[in-house]
């Protein structure tokens, strides 16, 4: 374009995002690939080749399966739940209202605070003699061990993401109705139409490529999950909370099988990336285009 | 709007509001009583009977809180300072320039978005090690293992790349013509115009670091590295579910990070970080 710029400038400029790129994600992911395809099981220095076998053993083995259950579990729970209230939230923030801001604050305030906060407030919520047993002792619910019940502790570990997520997602929509046609739902309030009728006809129609970017970047984060598990159950009662990533950092840094972890790990990056392709190439497209 | 939906639109929000601090106050409410008060009583006491900051005391006494914010605010800001540095570098070309292997620069980069850091962990983990960047090799190597897998993000590239082509490009012509060099127009013209995305991604990227979990605890073995979030994690072990104790050690960990919030807030919740988004 210019004629003042030499031929190697561009690559200049690039270098060092590209050599840290290169040393912390292609290598390491290039790595990944090659030891799922290794048994360390015998010999943490020196890995077998064995080919496919750690993804035969992962596809037959029914822990695994129960991993990728638990995950999916999460996922249902927790992205329709994180894609819907943030955006009624959004829609209820969005009018000329007093408090506005103060609303705003405080409801993204979960979202700003360590993960590790928010997980030692909710097992202390969570305590079998704690608050929440002691609210639902008013409608005759007996204290239920929201941690150590393995029907329930995976709703337990998803009211967390949700709580952690809901401001965040809360502000996307609200970036997004920032934008919307004042004019017409003010046309339509005139004409007699209802808030429902209001928001069915006019603002959900505007919000539904927001809607799809929330529902895939929640998907993203909700598969990803960890910390949360980590914090209130470390995977358990009974691995009824154990998700794949946890499964990940069990399998590599407590058990040191890293052949099994690596192909569990190359498992999730192939169902990550169903979701990233949607996102990038349908509702972020713009930002991504060379 | 008429009087009784503004009243229930509040009523909503109220309780939202309570739901999203009530799990903080209870933490600070526990913090706050003393041994005499049964912190299980029925039913629950948020207004502490017996008032005390002993509980305070004693944890900031047990924990170097001190040291681990330092550890915090160190590796948080490093990665700051590299990601900006970074990915406004490696933005301008991308934005501006044609040179050979864009396409294939631009898809690279735009691949690393769809690899989740959860799934090479062990590989970056084992490459930091073989790059002897632990804290096994002193307390330098150790605070660049935790700063420098963070210090490229992809996300941070794009959004430098979105700013930079919203400038106009006349005014760089202009500067090239007076005889800058592209390092210059870079330095003194885009960087400058291009501030509010800056501060954007610095705030995003220091959020994001001082919050960070998985890695520390991963890559950390000595006690003297410690950040917030790993040292706050051993809070339960050390005071085996004394929960005042660990109560205090919470509320206190949180005070840096609402200090930074009411100060950057505007960022976070005037809609201004639609560009920030991440996955």
């Amino acid at each position: 374009m210019y004629s003042y710029i030499k031929k190697y400038t561009p690559y200049l400029f690039l270098s060092g995002a590209l050599l840290f790129l290169c040393i912390f994600f292609f290598l390491p992911f290039l790595y990944t690939l090659k030891l799922s395809f290794f048994d360390y099981s015998k010999n943490i220095y020196d890995g077998i080749f064995v080919g496919f076998e750690n993804y035969k053993y992962l596809i037959l083995n029914p822990q695994f399966h129960k991993v990728i259950i638990n995950t999916f579990i999460y996922l249902f729970v927790v992205v329709p739940i994180l894609t819907i209230l943030p955006m009624f939230l959004a829609i209820l923030i969005n009018q000329k209202i007093m408090f506005l801001q103060i609303y705003k604050l405080i409801i993204y305030l979960p979202v700003i605070i360590s993960i590790v906060v928010v997980s030692i407030a909710f097992k202390w919520l969570y305590a079998q003699n704690g608050v929440i047993n002691y609210i639902l002792s008013f409608i005759n619910i007996k204290p239920l061990g929201f941690l150590t019940n393995p029907d329930i502790a995976i709703y337990s570990v998803c009211a967390l993401t949700i709580f952690k997520g809901i401001g965040y997602y809360m502000m996307i929509y609200l970036a997004s109705l920032m934008s919307v046609n004042r004019e017409l739902i003010e046309a339509a309030q005139i004409d007699g139409a209802n808030w429902y009728n209001v928001h069915k006809n006019v603002t959900i129609p505007h919000l539904m490529p927001t809607i799809a970017l929330v529902m895939t970047i929640s998907s993203i984060s909700a598969l990803k999950v960890f910390v949360e598990i980590y914090m209130l159950t470390k995977g358990g009662p009974l691995n009824s909370t154990k998700t794949i990533v946890y499964y990940i950092y069990e399998k590599a840094f407590e058990n040191l099988d890293m052949g099994i972890a690596s192909a569990a790990s190359f498992i999730l990056l192939i169902i990550v990336l169903v979701f990233s392709i949607l996102n990038i190439f349908f509702f972020e497209q713009k930002r991504y285009k060379i | 709007m008429s009087r009784i939906s503004k009243l229930i639109t509040h009523m909503i929000l109220i309780f939202v509001s309570i739901i999203s601090i009530f799990p903080f106050l209870w933490l600070l409410s526990t913090a706050l009583k003393g041994n005499s008060e049964n912190i299980f009583s029925y039913p629950p006491n948020l207004i502490p009977l017996d008032l005390t900051f002993e509980n305070f005391v004693n944890v900031w006494k047990q924990i170097p809180f001190i040291l681990y914010f330092v550890n915090s605010f160190i590796v948080a800001m490093a990665t700051v300072v590299l990601n900006i540095l970074f990915s406004s570098l490696a933005a301008y070309p991308l934005a501006r320039m044609e040179f050979k292997g864009k396409k294939t620069i631009f898809y690279l980069i735009l691949s690393t978005i769809m690899i989740p850091f959860q799934t090479i962990m062990l590989s970056v983990y084992l490459i930091v090690i073989k790059l002897h960047l632990t804290d096994y090799y002193g307390i330098i190597t150790g605070y660049l293992g935790l700063i420098l897998p963070f210090a490229v993000n992809a996300f941070g590239i794009f959004l430098m790349r979105s700013a930079f082509l919203n400038l106009p490009k006349e005014i760089e012509e202009a500067a090239f013509i007076d005889g800058a060099s592209v390092f210059e127009v870079w330095f003194k013209i885009l960087l400058p115009l291009t501030k509010p995305t800056l501060s954007v991604l610095a705030v995003f990227t220091f959020i994001g670091c001082w919050g960070e979990f998985l890695w520390p605890s991963i890559v950390l073995t000595n006690k003297h590295l410690y950040t917030l979030p790993v040292g706050l994690n051993d809070l339960s072990g050390i005071f085996s579910s004394n929960w005042r104790l660990i109560a205090a050690g919470a509320i206190i960990s949180m005070i840096p990070v609402l200090i930074f919030f009411i100060f950057t807030q505007k960022f976070f919740i005037s809609g201004e970080n639609e560009g920030a988004i991440k996955g």
